[in-house]
């Protein structure tokens, strides 16, 4: 069984159409990354699974682990083992990152029927994970993203992954903004954090967050459609011709 | 009693259309039952109050009487009741009553609009509390000194029977001398109370006052809190005023920066619930070049509560340089839920850095959705924001002990746990026969 099956997933934002029937397969142990031009519908679909309220499903389902969590609100979703990595995480003044991350494992123990971390614990959690993304002492004690620099936001968004610990991480744009001492820092946290048990999905635009975190299959969502499916060559192959050969290939195809 | 009572109601009609004052209506504690204390009333002052860490000089007054004897301390403190200060002290006390009440004179907009009461601000209250105050507290800071513990004022109404109080506190911080005040109002019991309190605080040349207004008084009282303070050259104040209950707050702030490079730091939070009210004035006068004020005040209301913010920056022409920011933010939890916000700043400078705002709404959609998506429960994550909004404020106080004290009980207020026995800044008098439930706060964050 998949860990993740996306069938035939139609959505729109409003009255404007964005995802008109993509399907997706996902198993555990896999790297996806998903490409494609701006404004095609990436970001809708790692909401969509997310549990992101803003956006309607008009057909198809999501399965996560045989089950439509379409229903699901957001925070059981994540309860689940889905993750999403924000491409604009969100400031949250007054709530510092120590108290966020207690709050968030702990309310996923209750979900699971475990007993709370002790404060100890937990601090042994934090400084285990800090290193995941070599996080300074002083920024997991500031208020969520606030006032972080790009860079620092990304490495937060997957600090709270190493964490929380997910089935399926989604993460969307991860590399937009950052510098390249940034991305590799990112990068080798998200490959630290791969198990045979996992999945990820990587959403860019950029082939070079793939020379880092090498993806097992690379798809193309263009207008709403997953239009092409192949391995990371294909990464290096849209790079190097942009999307318009693609355009070209469907509109002969039609 | 029966013609104060008769005043005051007068001057509710008479003010209704005034711009500082229409939103004060305390009719409903203005009730012919209402009596003076009596020095004779001889209850037991209990006080317990366990803030961790926190170690203040105590000046309590009960139904607005000082009971403790005038202290002087060997650096030159002077401290007790106001009364008798002035059987003991008149020449201090005379310099000063009275120094920081003085009507601004300056051209004004909101001055211009008083017809009905000629030019110069108005403020019957203060007027009847000049001349019917009772006792007070009285503080005398010489120059130069920087006193170590925070200074708490326990304004205590416990009483049999209704009470009207007008109790008049006068403050003197010397030239380049530092003092904390902890200043709290609380109920002991559940008997209604109508308070007119006049406090004046005189911050000589380059003194620094923290001011700390702590609120917690029961549903059938009201309380018009009027402090008045003026800077001398170079002083700061810092004030914050935290109101938690009471039938109707007035907090009416009035600050004179007399002279060049003072700073005001005025700030405030209101949690208040059911049919409460809390209606905060404040008016910052910038009369000299090089000062600077900032205002925040925030608050959250929920069932019927009604607040109001009207501030007031009035920047005259000479004053240059000058900064000036206001800013009031509310959380309304339901539809019954009124503010009333003003933020209001008049300027005859154009070397100025001035800017207001006030904001109205509810959570921020985008970060629930986020603490959510880390598997925090839609109620939690509500509850984690509505603490965030308040943590804005709470920040600001600089007595740690009293500050982690406040953060504490706010979280508890916010999650419905207060327990009105929790021995708190806030709770320091309230009856442990909590059964009237007007002391408690549940926030219902289902309602948002």
């Amino acid at each position: 069984m998949s860990l993740l099956s996306i069938r035939n997933l139609h959505a729109s934002i409003g009255d404007k159409e964005i995802l008109k029937g993509v399907n997706l397969e996902i198993n555990r142990g896999e790297v996806h990354s998903i490409m494609g031009p701006n404004g095609n519908g990436k970001s809708t679909l790692a909401g969509i699974v997310a549990g992101n309220p803003k956006y309607t499903v008009t057909e198809g389902e999501v399965l996560y682990n045989g089950k439509n969590i379409l229903d699901l609100p957001v925070d059981v979703r994540a309860c689940e083992g889905i993750f999403l990595g924000f491409q604009y995480p969100v400031e949250i003044p007054g709530v510092s990152i120590t108290n966020f991350m207690r709050t968030a494992v702990n309310e996923q123990r209750k979900y699971r029927g475990l007993d709370p971390l002790s404060g100890s614990e937990f601090l042994k959690l934090m400084e285990e994970k800090k290193k995941v993304v070599e996080m300074t002492a002083t920024l997991a004690n500031r208020s969520v993203n606030e006032g972080f620099s790009g860079g620092e936001k990304k490495k937060n968004e997957i600090f709270q992954m190493a964490m929380l610990n997910p089935t399926l991480a989604i993460l969307d744009e991860t590399d937009s903004g950052l510098d390249i001492d940034a991305l590799r820092i990112v990068a080798t946290g998200v490959n630290k954090l791969r198990t045979p048990d996992n999945a990820t999905i990587v959403i860019t635009h950029y082939q070079r967050l793939l020379d880092y975190i090498v993806p097992d299959f690379v798809h193309v969502l263009y207008e709403g459609r997953i239009v092409k499916t192949g391995t990371k060559e294909l990464a290096l192959e849209l790079e190097e011709k942009g999307y318009d050969w693609i355009r070209q290939e469907l509109e002969a195809g039609k | 009693m029966d013609s104060i009572i008769q005043q005051m109601r007068a001057i509710r009609l008479a003010l209704r259309k005034n711009e500082v004052w229409r939103s004060v209506d305390f009719d409903d504690f203005l009730t012919d039952d209402l009596v003076s204390p009596s020095l004779d009333d001889s209850y037991e002052y209990t006080y317990r109050c366990n803030i961790p860490d926190l170690d203040t000089d105590r000046l309590a007054l009960v139904n607005g009487y000082c009971r403790q004897p005038l202290q002087v301390l060997p650096n030159g403190i002077v401290m007790g009741g106001l009364r008798e200060a002035r059987r003991q002290y008149p020449d201090l006390v005379q310099r000063y009553f009275g120094s920081c009440t003085t009507k601004t004179v300056t051209r004004s907009f909101t001055t211009m609009q008083d017809e009905a009461f000629g030019k110069g601000m108005v403020n019957p209250y203060l007027d009847i509390n000049t001349e019917h105050y009772t006792d007070g507290l009285f503080v005398y800071i010489p120059d130069g000194v920087k006193v170590q513990k925070p200074l708490q004022f326990l304004s205590v109404i416990r009483s049999d029977h209704p009470l009207m109080l007008q109790t008049r506190n006068l403050v003197y911080v010397g030239r380049g001398s530092q003092v904390a005040i902890i200043h709290c109002d609380d109920s002991y019991d559940q008997n209604s109370s109508f308070s007119n309190n006049v406090t004046e605080i005189f911050a000589d040349e380059g003194a620094l006052v923290e001011h700390y207004k702590m609120q917690n008084l029961n549903a059938q009282s009201a309380l018009l809190n009027q402090t008045y303070t003026t800077l001398q050259r170079d002083a700061s104040l810092r004030s914050i005023a935290i109101s938690i209950n009471g039938g109707h707050i007035r907090n009416h702030s009035e600050i004179r920066m007399n002279g060049e490079g003072c700073e005001t730091q005025a700030h405030g939070l209101y949690l208040i619930d059911k049919e409460e009210q809390v209606d905060n004035y404040i008016f910052v006068e910038h009369s000299h070049p090089h000062c600077h004020s900032n205002e925040l005040f925030k608050g959250i209301m929920d069932d019927a509560a009604r607040a109001t913010f009207n501030g007031h920056v009035l920047v005259s022409d000479g004053a240059a340089k000058t900064e000036a920011y206001q800013s009031n933010k509310n959380i309304l939890m339901t539809d019954k839920a009124v503010v009333n916000t003003k933020p209001f700043l008049e300027i005859y400078n154009d070397d100025v850095k001035c800017s207001h705002g006030s904001t109205i709404g509810q959570l921020d959609e985008q970060a629930l959705f986020y603490i959510r998506s880390r598997g925090v429960s839609e109620r939690t994550a509500k509850t984690m924001l509505l603490y965030a909004f308040c943590d804005e404020v709470i920040q600001k106080i600089a007595i740690p002990a009293l500050r982690e004290r406040l953060s504490d009980m706010v979280k508890k207020r916010l999650h419905g746990e207060l327990n009105v026995c929790s021995d708190c800044a806030l709770h320091c008098s309230t009856p442990c026969n909590g059964e009237e439930a007007g002391a408690t706060f549940k926030i219902d964050v289902s309602k948002l």
